[in-house]
């Protein structure tokens, strides 16, 4: 499903006299589909990094990221944006606690856009966003507003939801569950399992041990 | 398959001096290409060369027709580029004066390019008048009102309005929020991101407003004295910017 | 009573043959406005110094001219500009409009209908119709270049969202010969049909915007309106208080301060006859 080989990724910051910053250092791994990899190490050692290289928001200074984008494989390192907008829509789904709220659009399209993107009718989007908001513990009062106005915990599942939707054969999770209670952690893990299930690759950062060892089979330590 | 725009080389010099070097880029329906850069930094130039507003020094512009033709802009008649202009292109200036005809009523403005193409029947044009009303919210009891009677963002709204009318495929927005206080930008911004995707619209927008080319935006190019000097998507120019002058840009504005 | 001291109809020969020039090519396409070199008339701007520049230019010294203003004859415009004429060029005149060869109007078609051998010299203040919307005169002659008038219409559509209807009733656009947009000069909009297919020839004169248009004879001039809102023309509750006559444009005349009215026809000459034939 992904192949990294010699992935090196350092900052070059010009307002500071160009000093450069190492944030990853050759790094080479493979995931392949159904699997689940936890990335581990301290922090401040680029775990989030690392998912955000491969997720294309940050550009990589040496090496190769290859993906199995609609059964062909693909280079990310220098593929142009309309493309890597394909391959996001299609292929790569990314989780972060941080949901980006957009103001007066409502939890339910907010979840289902990521299907309807790809072209799947809106009433089955619907339903499955209405499935992984009652999962998640979304009250159903709350699927017509916009998240906006919701709790910290609520924001994070609703974007959790929206990752989650569209079955993206590649999740790159980042520390899906901070900060959420027991009862909905659960939930969250349930839905790894899930997506693991149908055939998903997963590549997550936890920053709970116990999570880790819950769902993944190895580690790729940094 | 070519892109819904190719933009190839495309230059403007104003006499000696240079508005902007060549600069390249293809756009794709449903995409949000955002133009950043300050003031001067030639991001308007590239967008009025681009969009038949004005003549660029040297370079073409080609777009993909409906029926999947490719035609090169510059070889247009004038008359076919001004059709072109009404019907498949829009065009939402900075100031709302400029693409209103404020001398005439909302329902007028938004109704005109209907009737520019051959629409002769008033109870439709009136009627679309009001869905498209309704569409940018502003309220339909506003439709014989005169333009100055609207506040800015309304303004802005009723030019978005009357470009959308026509179903363009591609609209270009010069500053579209500049001008208007905070929270009817955000209003707006909103309304251009939902008419954007529920319309599959392919826009170029020119802000030098970070936030804004990040709510709206898919692509980004950066300008800088003329020059593009760095593209990407927006996350990916927000987060990992590579050029020295992006950098700056992006560190020089509060969080976005 | 013709002085020595004037040529022939006032205008120098070069003069009138620049303006037939003009005149010329109004005529080979219809309903485009002509620039000319309007000259200085010996009566004010908007008094018709366009029409009498045209008609000067169209008078041979066999001529008949009548000259009517509202469609009467006898009005200080129509006087002014007869007897400019008697004394400039000594040519007969007339009231009737079927012995008239030149007919000048400010802002009436006869009722009478006109023929073959006649020529309508129409005096025009605004001869540019898509003034209203565009203010520059190199867009506006793009818009004629490109056929671009839908705009036009923003005009009527305006009416109808305000008034309910098509209020525009005078100087009211129509299409000549299927291409250009012109502006048939204030005339009420109850004179339009009359201009559609006309046997005799309509010259168009504006003196202050130097511009000369013609609709040449038997020429299609069709009134803009939309297919839910299309044509109309004006009617009466009562017929002319005169002649009686149901078919003519009325004008309505205040009698007394009491507000005493009555509405009577607009062309002096037609309801004079139709007295004279009952």
């Amino acid at each position: 499903m992904l192949k990294v080989e010699n992935l090196s990724k350092q900052f070059t910051l010009h307002q500071q006299g160009g000093v450069q910053i190492p944030v990853i250092p050759r790094l080479s791994f493979s995931v392949t589909s159904g699997e689940a990899v936890a990335i581990t190490g301290p922090s401040g050692r680029g775990k989030s990094s690392l998912l955000k290289l491969l997720f294309g928001s940050y550009i990589a200074t040496s090496g190769s990221i290859k993906i199995l984008h609609e059964a062909e494989w693909l280079e990310l390192t220098n593929i142009s944006p309309r493309h890597m907008m394909d391959v996001r829509n299609k292929t790569i789904g990314y989780v972060t606690q941080f949901l980006r709220v957009i103001p007066r659009v409502s939890t339910l399209t907010i979840v289902s856009e990521p299907l309807i993107y790809r072209g799947v009718e809106v009433s089955a989007a619907l339903l499955r966003a209405q499935n992984l908001l009652d999962q998640l513990n979304i009250p159903q009062k709350l699927w017509h507003l916009s998240p906006m106005t919701f709790s910290g915990g609520e924001q994070q599942r609703v974007n959790i939801a929206r990752g989650f939707a569209a079955h993206h054969p590649l999740l790159l999770l980042d520390e899906p569950t901070a900060s959420l209670d027991d009862e909905n952690r659960n939930r969250v893990m349930e839905l790894i399992r899930e997506a693991q299930k149908n055939g998903s690759a997963i590549l997550a950062v936890f920053h709970n041990e116990d999570e880790r060892h819950l769902v993944c089979e190895r580690d790729i330590a940094l | 398959m070519n892109g819904l725009l190719t933009v190839d080389n495309i230059t403007k010099n104003y006499g000696s001096r240079v508005g902007c070097h060549p600069a390249s880029f293809e756009l794709w329906p449903g995409e949000v290409l955002a133009i950043v850069g300050e003031s001067g930094s030639g991001k308007t130039t590239l967008l009025k060369c681009i969009s038949g507003q004005m003549d660029p020094t040297s370079g073409s512009v080609r777009y993909t027709k409906r029926d999947g033709e490719q035609i090169l802009f510059q070889n247009l008649s004038e008359a076919e580029r001004r059709f072109l202009m009404r019907t498949d292109w829009g065009f939402v200036h900075q100031d709302a004066r400029d693409g209103l005809r404020m001398g005439v009523s909302a329902g007028a403005n938004v109704g005109e390019r209907l009737m520019a193409v051959g629409d002769r029947h008033y109870g439709h044009i009136r009627k679309s008048a009001a869905d498209w009303l309704r569409q940018v919210e502003i309220d339909v009891e506003r439709i014989d009102d005169s333009p100055w009677s609207f506040s800015g963002g309304m303004r802005q709204r009723l030019q978005i309005a009357r470009n959308l009318v026509t179903a363009p495929r591609i609209i270009f927005m010069d500053e579209p929020t500049g001008g208007l206080d905070v929270s009817v930008q955000a209003r707006l911004l909103d309304l251009m991101r939902g008419l954007v995707r529920n319309l599959g619209l392919a826009a170029v927008i020119v802000t030098h407003d970070l936030a804004v080319a990040r709510l709206l935006s898919t692509r980004m190019m950066v300008m800088q004295a003329g020059s593009v000097i760095e593209t990407g998507l927006t996350d990916q120019i927000l987060e990992d910017p590579q050029a020295p002058y992006t950098q700056l840009l992006v560190s020089s504005v509060l969080q976005v | 009573m013709s002085g020595p001291h004037y040529n022939f109809a006032y205008l120098n020969e070069q003069t009138k043959r620049m303006i037939r020039r003009a005149i010329l090519k109004a005529v080979a396409i219809p309903g485009y406005q002509v620039p000319f070199a309007a000259r200085e008339m010996p009566m004010p701007l908007g008094w018709g110094t366009g029409g009498v520049q045209v008609t000067a230019a169209c008078l041979t010294a066999e001529d008949t001219l009548k000259v009517i203003d509202q469609g009467a004859d006898d009005t200080t415009n129509a006087v002014s500009i007869r007897k400019f004429f008697v004394k400039t060029a000594n040519v007969a005149t007339t009231e009737q409009t079927e012995e008239a060869t030149i007919i000048q109007t400010r802002h009436r078609f006869p009722e009478t209908p006109l023929k073959e051998n006649q020529i309508l010299v129409y005096q025009v203040p605004i001869p540019e119709p898509l003034r209203f919307l565009e203010p520059r005169e190199t867009e506006t002659r793009k818009m004629h270049a490109l056929e671009e008038y839908g705009v036009m219409h923003v005009k009527l559509y305006e009416d109808i969202s305000r008034f309910g209807e098509i209020a525009t009733a005078y100087a009211y656009p129509a299409l000549v010969n299927d291409r250009y947009m012109f502006d048939p000069s204030p005339i009420p909009k109850f004179d339009n049909p009359k201009l559609d297919q006309s046997p005799a020839l309509q010259l168009f004169g504006a003196g202050r915007e130097k511009r000369i248009y013609a609709i040449p004879p038997y020429t299609k001039v069709k009134s803009l309106d939309f297919e839910d809102y299309p044509f109309t023309l004006p009617t009466w509750e009562k017929p002319c208080a005169i002649c009686g006559s149901k078919t003519s444009y009325l004008d309505e005349i205040l009698t007394d301060d009491q507000g005493g009215r009555m509405f009577v026809c607009s062309d002096t000459d037609y309801c004079r006859k139709n007295q004279v034939a009952k």
